[in-house]
């Protein structure tokens, strides 16, 4: 009897150290390795090509919430205002599920919001010279 | 009861509060993970060169593009 007790605590022991070095491993990296983050992915690359010009214009910005956004459109030809609403209006679609699928991706949907928050802090810290971003509610030129 | 017959418990005891603690860790949102995510993202997105980035880029990045 002792001796069953004395194993069942061993055992139950083993079993908390496997639980622990699951969680050190799932702790370490987010899975962003799925079909619908790469098609996002390859979207918002495609995409870049068009927007690079504008954000070196200043005719769009880093929103602090992840987001891009309209800043001056003065500087853009009035024939192209409209294909730019458009451009802008498509990457942040594109952003938006690329924070849900995220989430989505890691198990936890309610992360998106952290997500997303992550996203809007790196797109500004590397944002290129010359771009404007969202600080405190004010736009900044890099 | 002596000292032994104690120790498996006390060790499981220790095991069972570390591990409590990692699983509490990863309910929470992994920051530091989710940056190098991101990170990762943005670079492919904005094809950005080993050259241009942090020393820390991982150096399989530049050879997808």
């Amino acid at each position: 009897m002792k001796a069953l007790t004395r194993g069942t605590r061993w055992l139950s022991g083993l079993l908390l150290g496997g639980v622990l070095a699951f969680a050190v491993h799932a702790q370490g990296n987010l899975e962003i390795d799925t079909p619908a983050i790469a098609a996002l992915k390859a979207s918002m690359q495609q995409r870049h090509a068009q927007l690079a010009p504008m954000y070196a214009s200043g005719a769009i910005g880093l929103g602090a919430d992840g987001t891009v956004a309209l800043r001056d459109a003065s500087v853009v030809p009035l024939a192209q205002r409209g294909g730019l609403n458009a451009l802008v209006a498509a990457e942040n679609a594109d952003r938006a599920a690329l924070y849900r699928e995220i989430a989505r991706a890691n198990q936890h949907p309610e992360w998106e919001a952290d997500v997303r928050r992550t996203f809007a802090q790196r797109w500004i810290d590397r944002a290129q010279a010359g771009w404007w971003v969202q600080r405190g509610g004010a736009w900044v030129k890099k | 009861m002596s000292f032994t017959s104690l120790r498996p418990f006390v060790l499981a005891a220790a095991l069972s509060l570390i591990a409590t603690a990692c699983v509490t860790i990863n309910i929470y949102f992994p920051a530091a993970a989710a940056e190098k995510a991101a990170d990762r993202i943005i670079d492919e997105v904005w094809q950005i060169r080993e050259a241009q980035t942090q020393p820390a880029a991982p150096t399989d990045e530049g050879a997808k593009q």
